[in-house]
């Protein structure tokens, strides 16, 4: 996991590298202060002098130096932070990017396996705490260690044996406090789901609050919540007295080593015992002693505070990691095909089914051949595999068994791109972009003039209403196309296919929202003016199908039958069903279902 | 979400004192425990430095005397010995009580803190379900969210620890203050003049740090406002092979991100250094200007009396003063950490408070719904449930008069506007007998779903009167109501549990047969039984395992289980596909039978057999009639019905 991510680091190297660089410094700086100070406070008392000459130094030259290390300790300081900060938001940057790039060659396999919102968190979120985790490991956990360690060297320089008392305690308090993060930290990684449950909960509660009130249901919801809420009140109690000794403990450490270095010290200096060979114990040393001895317990404690956030944001790391090695589960095979004959299309003995592992196909022993130019249409209940069958064909899926032709050639021969700009989706579950109408168009094609995104529109019976808004084909989409209606979003995305020039348009339930007569007028310029263009259209309602060339009936991942409007009204069971449900009262009419498309939620799309 | 509103740091005055009133109206004996206990321990935590003080001065004296050539021997009783041990003594007293007390006040705080959270949820959730629907309508669901997570989270690290630190800081800052004069007062001033500095910088790097840090939040909004719309239009982008474009798009929101997060977090890593190493500055100049003043014999202004002339005394008063300092920097360091941390929580405490103080749907309904059996030609009221139901009128004699539930609702001249300035209903009167079928057709915002709001007075109407079974619903207390409307909205909604739970929603003490019972009438009964665990399955994150016609069945049989004599379906069955609708319509009209519904639906199928059906527009009803009536008006729904018009 971790040779993953570091790949990420990339150009951000160096500052990774100057940090902890900086950092040492910065600590052997802080850590030789105090045996400069005491050789001020020794001067004080020996010396009569401000300013030395001839060798021995003055206090005016011990200040000074003091100054100038304080001087460079914080110039390291500072820089140390800068770079810190540098690499780690430059690895964070280029995380994003890794992953955000690894998602755009993923295949819709891969897509389906993350779901969206759990992408964007890992783009988000969790980005932002390995972020946190990096800058914390370059410049505190480097600190921490190297603090411990020049503070105990300094102590016995100065101190003598004395210093063994430091040695004596870090041991423990190191222990305990690890003790008391092992246990708290499993306790915290329960925590933290139940405690994401409640705020959903929550969340539930105030989507649903019509739901609520209408069932008169506040009281219920009351306490449910509060059962929930004392649940996490007492767990977290539990997990947070539990690092509330980390305080105390750490206390009690520190106020043990002040006692036993001033009391000890103290006593070897009155009763003048030797501590070491050559050092001789003063009571500025002894002060001094008390600061190392800061030192060390504060880098203890916080080591063992960031090592609890970094070991909590181990599990962000590896959300990351799992989308960074991700394979793309389709690919361009070597020396593929590039042109795309024709526009005709042939399933040959397909199955198919999304997962390996699935028990029960998707599709099941499809067999069909559509010619190029033809018309067909395509209907079925939910489940019945629609969606699957098409998505087949730009190879958005491979098939599990048997083989998908476009213009004659096996799909998988076919380079990706060359394969997708021949064959126009326009999928089921649409999406707009923020940007302008016209920004949007050039999806289909980053060179069409006005001209060609005109005429796209005008079959897509899209031109009259894009010239009705005051910006006309510069009005500004806003994110998810809220501002237009499910009708006319669906009529954009349709023009937007269209301006690739296929040689097979798909439209997958892609004028739901669209009335019929503007259904109707979609087709017959389809039939006009593409006539070349093979057409596949999915559609609920049958008025939508019914003056394609052949109209297959899907049922069970099974073609149920194909056949004309007419054919299909006399000898099958589904379509009739389906036809006179839409059009009880005789006349072919269908729904009104333009009135409300705007807060219409789109139907699941992988049936 | 409003992100660039919540940037604000800005607390009405009072939070603070709202804050401590409610922590100490919960726990009165704990808090006042836990406050004495913080307020001991900063001063314990300063005292020692006196009494370090002190064994430095008798070490000093006793180096001296050695130096003087003096025998010098350790005592424990007598002499340097005996002062230092009692010094010591008296230090160890004070460290053992300074950490008993320190770890009661922790331990107790935790429990305070978590506490406290627990509380102000229950308050904030309990208050939020008796809002109107208005305030729900008026704030997004990020919005409201962000009190119980954003908000709920910077009062705790408010509480449970910026505050006590606060406060232990600057105890121990007056404390050590009065300390460095009883020493000195001329490094005392001193000190303060390095205080002004450190304040002067961490205002301005801070502020810099600070500034940044919301130019970074705006990025990190762009950033991820990019990221969700790419990550929602994935498939798009893969069927237009748009990948190379995405990419270089994203290039630029995520290197100015970047660059925003680079500068705001450079500022923020170098204050630490620069505060310290000014304390280090400090502690060089005072023991410099310190070393003069024992050097030049200066005369001291102190409490203690203790002065530099003697070169031991001197050292031990510079070596107290120096300790003395080191904790005084330390200790306003933390003050100016903690002050904006506190600021912080305090701006999220106002804001939760402002939910809490939001105000409760008003409700001056008398009337209520209550079981009758038929006796005699009369109703009695029961007990138990009866399957019959009946209005208890409260009547100015102060008996009771019972109304049998019948469904039958009249709507006149009814007015109404969300806001003051903009009405969206225009005159509207209609009525619906008991078992009626009245549908609305129209455009969006054209008023449909308004009409049902008012009905179960989800708003309440300005103008005109609604009449359920003869009693104005304004009478009518607003549970009771709503428990005599069941509802259908578009928006399916269903809640973390099992999906039998989420069937017995509509009615809690349905039994389990009344709810496969409901489920098979709504038709959901077929999908149920061939989920993995059938009606015990588990529905998470609003049933996202199922399909979106699932879940209107799912919704569709919650009501059925409810039984309610009026039900208003809103798009019920606007996702379930036209085959299986077909299969759903019998249980459909055997669900309407006998009840009043109001429906609004796209389906012809649905609507055409209406008893009435009202075409809106605009806010009004343009068309009224049943479905041959209106065929034969040729109007609005004419067109519409025949697909020649569209409406967006």
């Amino acid at each position: 996991m971790i040779k993953t991510l570091m790949k990420s680091i990339g150009e951000y190297k160096v500052s990774s590298i100057l940090s902890p660089v900086f950092v040492s410094f910065e600590v052997i700086l802080e850590c030789l202060l105090p045996l400069v100070i005491t050789k001020l406070v020794e001067s004080i008392k020996s010396g009569i002098v401000i300013w030395g000459t001839d060798g021995t130094l003055g206090i005016g030259q011990y200040g000074l130096i003091l100054i100038a290390m304080s001087l460079a300790s914080l110039a390291c300081g500072a820089l140390a932070g800068a770079f810190c900060a540098k690499a780690a938001a430059g690895f964070a940057k280029n995380l994003r990017r890794d992953l955000f790039y690894r998602v755009q060659e993923f295949s819709f396999e891969n897509i389906d396996k993350f779901s969206t919102s759990s992408l964007v968190t890992r783009m988000t979120t969790d980005v932002m705490n390995v972020q946190l985790s990096y800058m914390m490991i370059i410049r505190t956990a480097i600190r921490c260690p190297l603090m411990i360690i020049f503070s105990v060297i300094m102590a016995f320089v100065m101190g003598g044996n004395l210093a063994f008392i430091f040695i004596a305690v870090i041991f423990p308090l190191g222990a305990l406090l690890f003790l008391i993060l092992i246990k708290a930290l499993p306790l915290f990684h329960r925590l933290f789901p139940k405690y994401d449950a409640l705020n959903e909960s929550i969340q539930e509660n105030v989507k649903g609050i019509r739901v609520v009130k209408s069932y008169n249901r506040e009281e219920f919801e009351k306490q449910k919540f509060d059962r929930a809420s004392s649940e996490l009140q007492r767990n977290f109690t539990k997990a947070e007295r539990l690092l509330a000794w980390n305080n105390p403990i750490m206390n009690f450490f520190f106020y043990g080593v002040l006692s036993a270095v001033l009391f000890i010290g103290s006593y070897l200096i009155l009763s003048r015992t030797p501590v070491g060979e050559g050092v001789t114990l003063t009571s500025e040393k002894i002060s001094q002693l008390i600061v190392y001895g800061m030192q060390v317990l504060m880098s203890l404690m916080m080591f063992s505070m960031i090592f609890s956030m970094i070991a909590m944001s181990i599990e962000s790391a590896r959300r990351i990691t799992e989308v960074l090695k991700e394979e793309s589960t389709l690919h361009s095979p070597e020396n593929a095909l590039t042109t795309v004959k024709d526009g005709s299309v042939d399933f040959e003995n397909v199955d198919f089914k999304y997962s390996r592992t699935a028990e029960k196909n998707v599709l099941e022993n499809i067999n069909l051949h559509i010619r190029s130019g033809e018309t067909i249409g395509i209907i079925g209940g939910t489940g019945s595999s629609k969606t699957s069958l098409v998505n087949l064909i730009s190879r958005l899926y491979d098939v599990t068994e048997g083989c998908v032709k476009v213009g004659g050639e096996d799909v998988r021969a076919y380079d990706l791109e060359a394969l997708r700009n021949q064959v126009a989706v326009v999928l089921q579950k649409n999406e707009l972009f923020s940007g302008t109408i016209k920004e949007n168009l050039r999806w289909g094609n980053p060179e069409a003039t006005d001209e060609e995104l005109v005429e796209a529109c005008k079959l897509a019976q899209a031109d009259e209403f894009i010239r009705g808004f005051p910006d006309g084909y510069d009005t500004y989409i806003e994110q998810g196309g809220t501002n237009v209606s499910g009708g006319q979003k669906q009529r954009l995305c349709i023009a937007r296919a269209l301006l690739k020039k296929p040689k097979i348009l798909i439209l997958d339930d892609s004028t739901s929202a669209v009335d019929t007569h503007t259904d109707a007028l979609i087709r017959k310029a389809f039939k006009e003016y593409i006539p070349s263009t093979t057409k596949i259209i999915i559609a609920q309602r049958t008025s939508s199908v019914e003056d394609a060339d052949r109209i297959i009936i899907m049922n069970n991942g099974k073609i149920d039958a194909v056949g004309s409007h007419e054919q299909l009204l006399h000898n099958n069971k589904i379509y009739t069903e389906v036809y006179l449900t839409q059009n009880k009262g005789g006349k072919a009419i269908s729904s009104l279902s333009e009135m409300t498309q705007t807060d219409k939620k789109e139907g699941d799309d992988n049936e | 979400m409003n992100k660039n509103a919540r940037g604000k740091l800005k607390a009405p005055k009072g939070t603070m004192l709202r804050t401590l009133k409610a922590l100490f109206h919960f726990y009165p004996f704990l808090m006042t425990f836990t406050l004495i206990l913080i307020l001991v321990n900063a001063v314990i935590s300063a005292i020692p430095a006196y009494f370090m003080g002190n064994i430095y001065k008798q070490l000093e004296f006793a180096e001296e005397a050695i130096k003087a050539g003096q025998t010098v021997v350790w005592s424990w009783v007598d002499g340097y010995g005996g002062e230092i041990t009692k010094s010591m003594l008296t230090l160890i007293g004070l460290y053992m009580i300074s950490v008993i007390a320190g770890a009661v006040d922790k331990q107790l705080m935790a429990v305070i803190t978590q506490g406290f959270l627990k509380k102000m949820r229950g308050l904030m959730f309990n208050g939020m379900q008796d809002l109107p629907i208005k305030y729900f309508d008026t704030h997004t669901h990020g919005e409201i969210m962000s009190y119980y997570t954003n908000d709920i989270d910077t009062l705790r690290q408010m509480i449970s620890q910026s505050l006590p630190q606060l406060l232990t800081s600057v105890v121990m800052v007056i404390t050590l203050f009065g300390l460095m004069l009883y020493y000195s007062l001329w490094l005392t001033l001193i000190c303060l003049a390095a205080v002004a500095v450190i304040l002067i910088v961490t205002k301005v790097v801070g502020g810099g740090a600070g500034k940044y840090f919301l130019a970074q939040q705006r990025a990190v909004a762009k950033t991820e406002g990019y990221i969700e719309e790419m990550m929602n239009g994935q498939k798009v982008v893969k069927v237009f092979c748009h990948e190379k474009e995405a990419k270089a798009d994203f290039d630029k929101v995520n290197e100015n991100l970047f660059v925003q997060a680079n500068r705001a977090n450079r500022y923020a890593n170098m204050l630490m250094p620069i505060l310290g190493n000014i304390g280090h500055v400090l502690y060089v100049i005072i023991a410099l200007v310190g070393g003069v003043f024992i050097l030049n014999k200066v005369h001291n202004v102190s409490i203690s009396g203790e002065g530099f002339v003697t070169v031991a005394g001197g050292i031990a008063v510079l070596l107290s003063f120096l300790q003395a300092t080191r904790q005084f920097t330390n200790n306003i360091n933390q003050v100016s950490n903690q002050v904006n941390s506190v600021v912080m929580g305090l701006a999220g405490a106002a804001r939760l408070f402002a939910l809490i103080d939001e105000k409760p749907e008003e409700d001056f309904g008398s009337v209520t719904l209550v079981n009758v059996k038929e006796e005699n030609g009369k109703l009695i009221e029961c007990e138990h449930r009866t399957e019959e139901w009946a209005w208890k009128k409260p009547l100015a004699d102060g008996t009771t008069q019972l109304i049998r539930l019948a469904g039958d609702i009249r709507i006149s001249d009814m007015d109404f506007g969300y806001v003051p300035e903009k009405t969206v209903l225009h005159n509207i009167s209609l009525f619906a007998h008991p078992g009626q079928k009245i549908a609305f057709v129209g455009a969006t915002g054209a008023g449909k779903t308004t009409v049902t709001n008012l009905l179960n007075r989800f708003y309440d109407i300005k103008q005109g009167t609604i009449l359920y079974d003869g009693i104005n619903i304004s009478e009518i207390k607003k549970g009771e109501l709503r428990r005599s409307i069941g509802m259908v909205l578009q928006d399916t909604n269903l809640f973390t549990g099992s999906v039998i739970d989420n069937i017995r929603y509509g009615r809690t003490d349905a039994t389990d047969e009344e709810c496969v019972e409901a489920a098979k009438l709504a038709g959901a009964d077929d999908f149920i039984t061939r989920l993995p665990e059938g009606y015990n399955t588990m529905l998470h994150q609003n049933g996202a395992n199922l399909s979106q016609g699932q879940r209107q069945l799912l919704s569709i049989a919650r009501a059925a289980v409810a039984d309610p004599p009026v039900m208003v379906l809103d798009e019920a069955t606007s996702s379930i596909d036209t085959r299986t609708e077909a299969i759903v319509q019998a249980g459909m009209d055997k669900l309407m039978e006998g009840r009043t519904v109001f429906v609004i639906a796209h389906r012809l199928s649905t609507v055409k057999n209406s008893d009435a059906i009202m075409v809106l527009e605009h806010g009004r009803i343009i068309e009224r009639g049943n479905h041959e009536q209106l065929i034969a008006q040729k109007g609005q729904y004419y067109m519409l019905y025949t697909g020649a018009f569209e409406l967006e």
